[in-house]
């Protein structure tokens, strides 16, 4: 224990030059585990709402269907039957059938997804239940930012056209039951929500559907022919990809703020062995070993982390705590990130991100404080005592 | 080696290479010193009185011959036998004092018993009675910025001595004092050599330690040319 406590005196004896080291490795510290937990409480909490709202524990996919390529929705679609059937008869799935259409609020012309869905299922958390049918008119749901994009609020009505199974156009008039707020842009922009028999009797589908959201509790019953069964880390796969791209961004940012932290850690180790020599010689006429000296000046740098980790504790649970418990409010414009952030931002730490954290700069800042002090393996004792470096 | 000579050197040379030439800081010097002696090397600049301490101290090592210090040969020891050395049984004192800066003048006294891993009571004992030796008891907890050179160099002293090593090498350890803190640094380590029965060897050319010491050897180019016993003129006594 002497070499940590004499390592602790000589850095705390070196005063300012020692605080200013640990402030501002004790940012770099802060900002690490903020942006991480930011990202990750980000992540976990679209990955939350993307589930309850649309995902489900999963979905069947009819195998024409890709989400990602319009043209083939005309063929994804299929009936629900025996198995798939089943499930949905026991409360433990829902279908959804998703068409092509237009509408044209205020006279302009605008391609939407018509999505079908039981007004009564309570699979997922969509606000489905205003889409209960009364006579003959058409009842539709749509978002919020649909709503302010496409100038309509809860009363209105446009025209919708849409294609049924023979290609043939038709065209209603449907009416705005429900403006729905929710922070899933994948259930709003450019959708329409409609009772799915009605949008079944519509195109000529039923019985139809495109896919099938499965409860969150439900266990996949293995292949069914005709439909693709997608899990949740395929459903989620594109929100970690955006999440991943976004921390990389953040990652740039504390790696800067950490590599100046070491940048002024190797200076000070620099410095020090080159104003120190003396102490060095002083050290080893005493009778201190070369290994023993070289340990401690390694150790003095090290130490800045120690110090920065606990000065960054101080000033950041408090912090870090507010802003996993209270949120951050998120302007409007992140509205447009592409995820699914809600008004609140809430971080999302854990015990393996701030262990890992400390490490991390533990491990960074011992190597930079050992580089500068391989030159004290070559320093003779009576040239350190000379203030010399051999 | 005769049990009562701490320190013995045979046919000492310490060449320092210097481009195409050598410089022999040390040429043949052969010497012996018993337990108890207050001796100094005496010589112009470069004539190799710190580099002959330096060896003895296991600072350095020699290029040619021999030095033996209580029975180990210094040119044999690996760097941490040599520190192991220096911790136990040397004590050094420095022209420039060579305090370390953030400790108080307790901690550095401390220092060389924190490396012999003594226990706190012992070591705070053993603290306060070389600050007491040389008078500075009452500055334990000044650093060397808040003391004068006098005092400086006495803390240094104290250093040297806290451990009671049987050797204690002193290189002009007057050369940054006024006459009057010379002397009573002098006078403090000459009780300590009577009390003590410490071995001092001292490298100076200060008229000022002569007058103190019992053996003085003179050193030019290296050499010895003179190897005398003296009568101090000025004593603690």
């Amino acid at each position: 224990m002497l070499i940590p406590k004499l390592a602790l005196r000589n850095l705390l004896g070196a005063g300012l030059r020692t605080w200013l080291n640990v402030i501002v490795l004790s940012l770099s510290f802060f900002v690490i585990v903020w942006t991480q937990g930011i990202y990750k409480g980000m992540g976990e909490r679209a990955a939350d709402a993307m589930t309850e709202v649309e995902l489900g524990g999963g979905q069947y996919w009819h195998e024409n269907y890709d989400p990602y390529d319009p043209l083939t929705l005309q063929d994804a679609h299929g009936k629900v039957t025996g198995q798939l059937r089943a499930l949905v008869d026991k409360g433990l799935a829902t279908p959804v059938l998703v068409v092509q259409g237009t509408i044209y609020p205020g006279g302009r012309m605008r391609n939407v997804l018509l999505k079908g869905i039981d007004p009564s299922q309570m699979i997922v958390s969509l606000p489905s239940r205003f889409l209960q049918e009364e006579g003959e008119e058409l009842s539709v749901l749509i978002g919020s930012r649909m709503a302010k994009n496409t100038g309509l609020k809860k009363g209105d009505s446009t025209t919708l056209r849409w294609r049924d199974i023979n290609g043939t156009f038709d065209a209603i008039d449907a009416r705005i039951v429900q403006v729905m707020r929710t922070s899933v842009q994948t259930v709003d922009t450019g959708q329409l929500w409609l009772p799915l028999k009605r949008l079944q009797e519509m195109t000529g589908m039923p019985g139809e559907a495109t896919l099938v959201v499965v409860d969150q509790k439900f266990e996949s019953p293995g292949l069914i022919a005709g439909w693709v069964f997608k899990n949740l880390d395929y459903l989620l796969s594109d929100l970690r990809a955006m999440v991943q791209s976004k921390k990389v961004g953040a990652t740039f940012l504390y790696v800067l703020l950490l590599f100046f932290a070491m940048l002024a850690i190797f200076n000070t180790q620099v410095l020090s062995i080159f104003r120190r020599r003396k102490e060095m010689g002083t050290l080893m006429a005493i009778g201190l070993a070369r290994s023993k000296i070289i340990q401690l000046f390694t150790l003095e740098g090290a130490m800045h982390a120690v110090l920065a980790a606990v000065l960054a504790a101080i000033y950041g649970f408090p912090l870090l705590w507010y802003f996993a418990v209270k949120g951050w409010a998120m302007p409007e414009v992140v509205d447009t990130m592409g995820f699914a952030l809600g008004e609140k931002l809430y971080s999302t730490y854990s015990a393996g991100l701030v262990v890992g954290t400390t490490f991390l700069v533990l491990m960074v800042t011992t190597i930079v404080s050992f580089l500068p002090t391989r030159k004290i393996a070559k320093l003779k004792p009576t040239d350190a005592l000379r203030g010399k470096l051999s | 080696m005769d049990n009562s000579v701490l320190i013995k050197t045979d046919e000492l040379v310490k060449i320092y290479p210097m481009g195409q030439t050598e410089i022999w800081a040390l040429n043949h010097v052969s010497l012996a010193f018993q337990k108890g002696e207050f001796a100094g090397f005496v010589g112009p600049s470069g004539s190799g009185k710190t580099t002959l301490l330096n060896i003895i101290g296991s600072l350095d090592s020699p290029t040619k011959g021999s030095a033996e210090v209580l029975g180990e040969k210094i040119e044999k020891l690996s760097h941490n036998q040599a520190a192991e050395l220096r911790n136990r049984h040397i004590g050094f004192i420095f022209q420039t004092f060579n305090l370390l800066p953030v400790y108080t003048a307790y901690e550095n006294v401390e220092f060389p018993l924190l490396l012999l891993r003594m226990s706190p009571e012992e070591r705070k004992k053993a603290v306060m009675d070389a600050l007491d030796w040389v008078g500075l008891a009452d500055r334990v907890k000044s650093k060397p910025a808040q003391l004068s050179g006098g005092e400086s160099q006495r803390v240094a002293i104290a250093r040297a001595v806290v451990k009671k090593p049987p050797i204690i090498l002193a290189d002009e350890p007057t050369a940054n004092l006024d006459a009057e803190n010379s002397h009573h640094i002098l006078k403090t380590m000459e009780r300590l050599n009577r009390e003590l029965d410490t071995t001092f060897l001292f490298a100076t050319h200060d008229e000022k330690v002569i007058q103190y010491l019992r053996r003085k050897i003179t050193l030019v180019d290296g050499k010895v040319t003179k190897d005398e016993w003296m009568t101090p003129k000025a004593s603690g006594e």
